[in-house]
């Protein structure tokens, strides 16, 4: 048997070995967003920039519209999840401690839609959309984005272990059903709503297919989709390239490092609900 | 109760007429000719019958994207699988230092915007500038043409696809192996046992219900594959790397073949419902 000591070198270097894989593709764009146009193809490769320079970012900035890419993600992603965080929240909390007839039974329904593939929808969802006049415009990028199964789904499952006592005593003292919500509940929840919030923010800052269809017009592209268009004209320019997706990844990586603690705990408990 | 309504009636009102809608819409468009032309005047639409589906049958686009996509979720899945399990095994190992920060550092991929990462790879993939074929000249190997090849435009995707998604999948692992009772393994080292048995008799029975779990949902996301084609090869080289839902996309919205495109979602839809029934199935079987 190995002695404790070698065993744990040999799990660290293992660690560590998987972390390189992990950070070096990212590690790799932001050097290369920082170099010189043609550096990024020089033989041997560069892993940091000779000559650092911001003039890629400053090139998305001015010639490319990125800033404008980037102002219709950061509205689109602030708006659905605000305003998701709200739709989901009253409606878990009602599946979970307002009865009514066959309540169970319409919730056991929808939770069995969750396997339905948004692709399967994405077509006439957008001849709908069309004739409603919504194409290329963030009303019709958000509706898909408000109401989301699986947010109900966690509140609910969250909600159940409100105290019932808590609830009866607010309406015994006449408390209307909104103001319980609003002042009892909300504040109860708070962390499962933090969960809520991090998933719509991801999800709605990475999201590539439904905008893609949607946002047809240069002008209302997200970050994802303007980014996969300049990838058509511009590919030779890796260092620009680079910058582009930088500019993309980090606010979805600053706002996983923040809420990272309520973010595990949506993934596992969507794990087990089976 | 007249409160749950109003509370309800925002979520159910948007499900309903945004989701649930088009997706029988979609069943429906799937039996008519639904195109370019009635999209104007959709009086034009006929009634077809199954034929968008019999002309599926028929069409090797589709057969091979069907086939594509088949392999990318029968090598992406089980590898996903085993490194997710094999990080997660790291990170929860008894020695192991500074667990939350490689579990973070493993996580981090999962929240990057898969079209940039994609872009990313495509660079790291350069046939002759690639960082990749670097490290292989390094030892010898290579140079692959990998998004290049039709041989291996697809397991280079494959290989995106794992490094991306494992720590989404190691996170349920390691709530999993911290399910597994302690005692076990007590009893077990008591016994005698090695550490290959240990795993072999306690770790994997023990995380029989994840990997049900995990085992399905990560193949029926993969069905869905279309981004990473879309920025990387654009369903290229030689119609290696087109998905499933790639093809639909551009039937659907290059084509305006609306007919076609929704018979596609069905197809992919019943792929998925299956998926999850053998999950289902599976289940019941072990209670």
């Amino acid at each position: 048997m190995r002695r404790p000591g070698a065993s744990s070198l040999l799990l660290h270097a293992a660690l560590v070995a998987t972390s390189l894989i992990s950070l070096t593709p990212l590690g790799w764009m932001a050097a290369a967003a920082f170099m010189q146009p043609g550096e990024a193809n020089a033989l041997p490769p560069h892993l940091l920039p000779h000559d650092p320079t911001l003039q890629n970012f400053v090139a998305l900035f001015t010639r490319l519209d990125m800033a404008r890419a980037f102002l219709n993600s950061a509205v689109i992603t602030v708006l659905a999840t605000v305003l998701s965080v709200f739709v989901n929240a009253m409606a878990g909390y009602a599946f979970a401690k307002l009865p009514f007839p066959g309540r169970d039974r319409l919730f056991r329904r929808l939770a069995s839609a969750l396997v339905v593939p948004a692709q399967v929808g994405m077509l006439p969802l957008f001849l709908l959309l069309r004739e409603l006049g919504l194409v290329n415009t963030y009303a019709g990028v958000l509706v898909p984005y408000l109401a989301s199964i699986f947010g109900i789904f966690l509140v609910r499952q969250y909600a159940l272990g409100v105290s019932d006592d808590l609830l009866d005593a607010a309406r015994v003292d006449g408390a209307g059903e909104f103001r319980i919500f609003a002042v009892i509940v909300l504040p109860v929840i708070r962390p499962i709503l933090a969960t809520l919030a991090a998933f719509t923010f991801l999800s709605a800052w990475n999201d590539f297919m439904w905008p893609l269809i949607i946002l047809s017009d240069g002008h209302m592209a997200t970050l994802p989709v303007a980014l996969a268009s300049l990838v058509g004209e511009h590919v030779q320019d890796t260092e620009l390239m680079m910058a582009g997706s930088m500019l993309t990844i980090l606010p979805a990586l600053v706002v996983f490092l923040i809420f990272q603690r309520f973010f595990v705990r949506g993934i596992t408990a969507g794990s087990v609900k089976g | 109760m007249r409160a749950a309504l109003w509370f309800l009636a925002p979520a159910l009102l948007l499900l309903l007429v945004f989701f649930f809608l088009p997706v029988v819409a979609g069943l429906l468009l799937g039996l008519t000719d639904f195109d370019i032309y009635a999209i104007g005047s959709p009086g034009n639409a006929r009634f077809v019958g199954l034929e968008n589906y019999a002309r599926l049958l028929t069409n090797d686009v589709f057969w091979r994207s069907l086939a594509n996509t088949l392999f990318f979720v029968a090598l992406g899945g089980p590898l996903s699988v085993a490194v997710s399990l094999g990080a997660a095994m790291l990170v929860d190992a008894k020695l192991t230092r500074l667990r939350p920060l490689f579990r973070t550092i493993y996580f981090a991929p999962v929240v990057t915007t898969l079209v940039s990462v994609a872009i990313i790879w495509r660079y790291l993939y350069h046939p002759r500038y690639g960082l990749l074929n670097h490290v292989l000249g390094l030892v010898g190997a290579g140079p692959i043409d990998w998004l290049g090849d039709p041989h291996w435009a697809m397991p280079a995707i494959v290989l995106l696809a794992v490094w991306k998604n494992f720590g989404y999948n190691m996170l349920i692992f390691v709530a999993g192996l911290q399910a597994v009772p302690a005692e076990l393994y007590e009893a077990a080292a008591i016994d005698g046992a090695g550490s290959w048995q240990r795993f072999r008799h306690i770790t994997l029975p023990g995380l029989a219900p994840t990997f049900l779990f995990v085992g399905v949902t990560t193949m029926i996301g993969y069905f869905q594959v279309f981004a990473e084609p879309y920025v990387m090869t654009q369903g290229g080289p030689l119609g290696s790397t087109r998905s499933v839902v790639l093809f639909m996309y551009e039937e659907g919205f290059r084509w305006w073949r609306i007919g076609t495109a929704s018979a596609t979602a069905v197809v992919l839809l019943l792929i998925t419902l299956a998926g999850a029934l053998l999950q289902f199935r599976l289940q019941k079987e072990r209670t």
